[in-house]
């Protein structure tokens, strides 16, 4: 053991938690360290290669308008985007990118690897070290110690992991890397509690034994919308993906299978997540489904893999081969990667803080899969944020909080913490009370100011921020100030777009209201439009449309906050209090919220428990202001 | 979960007494009376100075009836007893109104109190002295467990399994838009707005139809109808008398039945009872063959509650067979009179026709029994529905809750007919589904994931 260094901020993994958090950190002006199992795995995607979907493209574009990495590096190696939800309402529109996953990993290494303040280095961290309940610094299996004021575990799934396929199992991490094996039990000496979680991914197969003329292709959308609102143009020849089906042959092999199964012989003792099914799962919970999507997706431009979505499993290798040759297109399929099955440890997210740092161990903070999520986004989410909250800590600032209406990055981190999860958790749009005002679109407005006050958005970027905001704002009071007369020229737009006449003025705000009319077409009888970019013009034409709404769910917000705003004293003790009931005293005493909003989100706490905390509340401030 | 809304409750104790009094506190209460209120002089609400009063009806700015003659009183924040702005609505109209009044003031903004939240509020907001914080926490606490308690039992009564199937009924037009908006590219049947449409008709007529007969709600509105019935001369008209009371200045000829028939109301332990005397048909009609058996008829099955009176001092008689014949498939008080006297009836009879719980031995004009009947009514009101005295604040809270749900899916239904996308709908369904669950206890976002999941095949 020697002494190797000291810093401010230290990151252990690199995945997409660890990148986001050491760049925050180092950008932030912190001394800081990032170390990872393997180089070569920085940003690696074990599983599918793209970034983004439902709400995951939302977490991606406000980690993005925070200041961090992600939605510039997809932007820079994508192979095909998409939007989804286009027939739907803004609020659930969402970017996806497929993802190069090689180039991917390259980029973001070397972003790393320039960033000033920052050094990486390949090593395990063995050890962690606490002295009173403060982490002062950490140990590595090359023998180093690095002393440290504050530390970011994003392990992901590598601690103790095991690999499963079908009766084959042996320790390992994802994707065939080492996995780690002594952190965990330095985690559970600390007092921290641990679970066991299980996902899985599908095989990989050679592109030239894939017959595709018996699947549909898939393309990208024609018009490319950036994740980063630091990208313009950032169009390119897309790769596509390919759509196929399973058959009956397939699901009878799995059936007659099912007893070499792991799930179902109890081999595998973690929670899997329920979005994501393994095939075999999928064919035993719904048995009358007579077919299910098979997209066999790209895994980049210079490599033949395919990666082929809707097919994980932890079956053995011999059912795989069967399987996988029964759906039309892979019928010569050379796998060349085997679908496995992987168990890891993760913590309780209960124990930490909104700001993501342990409730008992100063300095230390958790993001990513080792806090019991899934997913590159909802990892980078975690990411951004503990790393901004580590180097706050540094700075002796008070953390970046961002709560339900400020971001779906707030949602999940609430959700984590507040309420737990027994499953990897997944982002989804229904998960956010606020919907309507959480858009991707918006993302900016709704955070890079927020990331600018903690030094972490860059000059050039708030610059961009300021003047797309005065952009956007400028058109709406321009359309307000718009009247149309019931000239033959404006009845005849409308009934031309299937809307009703008009038999006096109208103002052009009130008529972009209309369902039926866009504000792109109003363009034609609006004769003094602006020349505006496509970004603002789709900002405009939302917050008009869904003013209503959108005005709504602002009321409900600002009830929200009220009590969001409403801080508990973090030296409270509820066994003090009377008239809490049992079991709300132990959910609080555990949870130990940070305000009375949080509190009320527990389940367990009743709206009286929360009534007799206020009165308790309002005694202590009485009591001091004595 | 609010702290500053606005909230309303009845602040005069139920069924009891000729007044009652609505009390509002919170930021909208003037603007919300403003709505409902007309002055009498044709002055603006608005202009009302603090601690005065002023005279008028209450109208349903539905339908602009008169719901009742009132006196508004305003009083301003911070010198209330919440520090909130108040306003009070006197009315005199008894429990109708009152009741009425309640809901229009729900309807129109405010929010239902919690338990002791008038006193919480002026606790936090520093109108009660410290020493009095235990006070509130114990009101708080205990007025809770009393409602929790009317909850519980609700909650296995047919009104919660019918909300639940409403709820789950919800929850399934919500999964659906749901996972086709959190998986689009999943293989899922696509979401019909008219299906929707239609299944949230539906449940809006359901919704409704719970509104009309929470039962008890209707008992409380109309009173309980009882009719009383027996041959001539067993002490029907005593047995009136009794309960009426000293209260019987609020015996009320209702104009419009016949003339023959009287039905008065009384209060019996808080409940309002509408008691229909159907000796008056006999003594009008002397001949037996007469009776007008189709007349008595229609009464007891317009009733409630049947008090069916015998002399015990008789044996039974074709009449009295005749009577049990019409009234074995209603709910019957049996009220066997005239204990005193030496006994002559066949009690076996009584009892093989009815339950024994329901039999009450009684002698009028001795007063002996009258506490038993009164007893007995009560238990018929609240067995298995609800109990104690917050019965009628329940139920209020119910049919609030019933009815702003109702509202959130009408307000669904209208976003997709205006042809805005479902997940805009889907923000006033889970509104709906929220509400509800106030009722059962449910929240929404795990239900709809868990639903989604259960439903639909979904996944990587």
């Amino acid at each position: 053991m020697y002494f190797a260094g000291s810093y401010d901020v230290i990151v252990v993994g690199a995945g997409h938690a660890g990148c986001e958090a050491a760049l925050a950190a180092a950008r932030m002006g912190c001394k800081t360290l990032c170390i990872t199992l393997n180089l070569d795995s920085i940003a690696m995607m074990p599983c599918n290669p793209s970034i983004g979907g439902t709400a995951k493209g939302h977490l991606v574009r406000e980690v993005d308008a925070l200041g961090g990495q992600m939605g510039i590096a997809i932007d820079n190696t994508y192979l095909q985007s998409r939007m989804l939800n286009t027939a739907k309402g803004p609020a659930v529109q969402s970017l996806r990118a497929q993802a190069d996953k090689k180039r991917y990993q390259e980029y973001m290494k070397h972003v790393l690897e320039t960033q000033e303040n920052l050094t990486l280095k390949q090593d395990e961290v063995i050890e962690l070290d606490v002295k009173d309940n403060r982490i002062v610094g950490l140990k590595t299996k090359n023998g180093a110690y690095f002393e440290c004021k504050t530390a970011v575990i994003t392990t992901g799934t590598y601690l103790k992991s095991r690999i499963i396929i079908g009766d084959v199992s042996y320790n390992g991490g994802p994707n065939g890397l080492f996995p780690a094996n002594e952190l965990s039990d330095s985690l559970k000496a600390l007092g921290i509690s641990l679970r066991r979680f299980k996902t899985g991914t599908p095989a990989r197969i050679n592109r030239r034994s894939i017959d595709f003329s018996k699947m549909i292709i898939q393309p990208g959308d024609e018009r490319v919308i950036p994740f980063s609102f630091m990208s313009d143009n950032i169009d390119r020849v897309q790769i596509p993906c390919y759509l196929t089906y399973t058959t009956e042959e397939t699901h009878k092999i799995i059936r007659e299978n099912l007893h070499r199964s792991p799930l179902f012989t109890g081999d595998i003792e973690g929670v899997g997540p329920r979005y994501c099914p393994s095939i075999e799962d999928k064919i035993v919970k719904f048995p009358d489904k007579e077919r299910h999507q098979i997209f066999v997706e790209p895994e980049g431009e210079n490599t033949e893999e395919m990666y082929i979505q809707g097919m994980s499993s932890s079956m053995p290798e011999d059912v795989q081969i069967k399987f996988y040759r029964s759906i039309p297109g892979l019928e010569n399929a050379e796998i060349m990667r085997t679908a496995y099955a992987i168990e890891y440890d993760c913590i309780d997210p209960q124990q930490l803080k909104l700001s993501l740092e342990l409730k008992f161990i100063e300095g230390l903070f958790f993001a990513g899969q080792i806090n019991g999520t899934s997913g590159y986004e909802e990892a980078a989410a975690q990411g951004i944020i503990a790393g901004i909250n580590a180097a706050l800590k540094v700075k002796n600032k008070e953390p970046l909080i961002l709560d339900r209406s400020d971001a779906y990055i707030g949602v999940l981190i609430d959700d984590l913490v507040t309420k737990g999860t027994n499953e990897p958790y997944r982002m989804m749009t229904s998960r956010a009370e606020y919907r309507l005002l959480l858009r991707q679109d918006n993302a900016d407005l709704r955070l890079t100011e927020k990331g600018y006050k903690v030094g972490l958005v860059t000059e050039e970027r708030y610059q961009r921020y300021l003047k797309r905001k005065k952009a956007i704002e400028q058109e709406i009071e321009r359309v307000k100030k718009i009247v149309l007369p019931p000239s033959e020229e404006v009845n005849d737009f409308l009934r031309r777009n299937n809307s009703s006449e008009i038999k006096s003025g109208i103002h052009l705000y009130d008529l972009i209201k209309r369902p039926e009319i866009s504000y792109e077409a109003t363009k034609e009888i609006d004769k003094d439009r602006p020349d505006i970019p496509f970004d603002v013009a789709r900002e405009v034409e939302n917050q008009i449309k869904y003013d209503g709404y959108i005005q709504k769910q602002m009321q409900q917000v600002e009830q929200f906050k009220k009590l969001e705003q409403k801080r508990i004293p973090e030296d409270i003790d509820y066994n003090d209090i009377q008239g809490l009931r049992i079991e709300a005293r132990q959910k609080l005493s555990k949870i130990r919220p940070q305000n009375i909003g949080q509190a009320s989100r527990i389940s367990g706490v009743s709206p009286a428990d929360i009534s007799v905390l206020l009165i308790y509340l309002e005694q202590l401030r009485r009591k001091k202001g004595e | 979960m609010f702290i500053d809304d606005t909230i309303a409750a009845i602040s005069t104790p139920v069924g009891e007494g000729g007044i009652g009094i609505v009390r509002m506190s919170g930021k909208d209460s003037l603007s919300i009376a403003e709505k409902i209120f007309r002055s009498f002089k044709g002055k603006n609400i608005r202009d009302m100075k603090s601690y005065t009063m002023m005279y008028g009806f209450i109208i349903d700015p539905k339908t602009n009836e008169k719901v009742d003659e009132v006196i508004i009183s305003y009083m301003k924040a911070p010198n209330t007893y919440t520090r909130e702005d108040i306003v009070e609505i006197n009315c005199h109209g008894g429990v109708v109104a009152v009741k009425k009044i309640l809901s229009l003031v729900l309807q129109n903004g405010a929010r239902l109190a919690e338990p002791g939240e008038f006193t919480k509020r002026a606790f936090l907001n520093g109108r009660i002295d410290l020493s009095q914080a235990e006070a509130v926490i114990d009101l708080i606490r205990a007025k809770t467990s009393e409602s929790m308690h009317i909850a519980l039992e609700q909650t296995q009564g047919k009104l919660s399994s019918k909300i639940k199937d409403i709820m789950n009924r919800l929850l399934g037009i919500l999964a659906h838009i749901e996972a086709s908006v959190d998986f689009p590219e999943d293989d899922i049947e696509n979401v019909v707005s008219s299906k929707i449409i239609k299944d949230s008709r539906e449940i809006i007529n359901d919704i409704e139809y719970l509104i009309k007969n929470a039962e008890t709600g209707k008992i409380l509105r109309e009173g309980l109808n009882t009719s009383i019935v027996g041959k001539p001369n067993v002490g029907k008209s005593s047995l009136l008398n009794a309960l009426l009371e000293e209260k019987r200045a609020i015996v009320t000829d209702i104009p419009g039945t016949t003339r023959d028939v009287i039905e008065e109301y009384i209060n019996i332990r808080g409940i309002p009872v509408k008691i229909i005397d159907t000796a008056g048909i006999r003594e009008t009609e002397d001949i037996v063959e007469k009776i007008g058996v189709e007349k008595s008829k229609e009464y007891i099955e317009k009733s409630d509650l049947i008090i069916f009176m015998v002399d015990s001092s008789r044996p039974l008689d074709d009449e009295d067979y005749e009577i049990i014949q019409l009234i074995k498939h209603k709910k019957v008080i049996v009220v066997i009179n005239k204990i005193d006297l030496p006994l002559a009836i066949d009690l076996d009879v009584i009892k093989s026709n009815f339950k024994e719980e329901n039999l009450v031995f009684a002698s009028i004009n001795t007063e002996k029994g009258i506490e038993d009947i009164k007893q007995k009514i009560e238990d018929f009101v609240f067995s298995g529905e609800v109990k104690s005295k917050d019965i009628y604040v329940t139920n209020v809270r119910h049919k609030d809750i019933l009815f702003k749900a109702k509202e959130s899916i009408n307000k669904g239904i209208e976003t997709i007919e205006l042809g805005l996308p479902l997940d805009i709908a889907s923000v006033e369904y889970k509104d709906a589904y929220l509400k509800l669950g106030e009722i059962t206890g449910d929240t929404a976002a795990e239900d709809i994931i868990d639903r989604i999941f259960s439903d639909f095949c979904i996944g990587k």
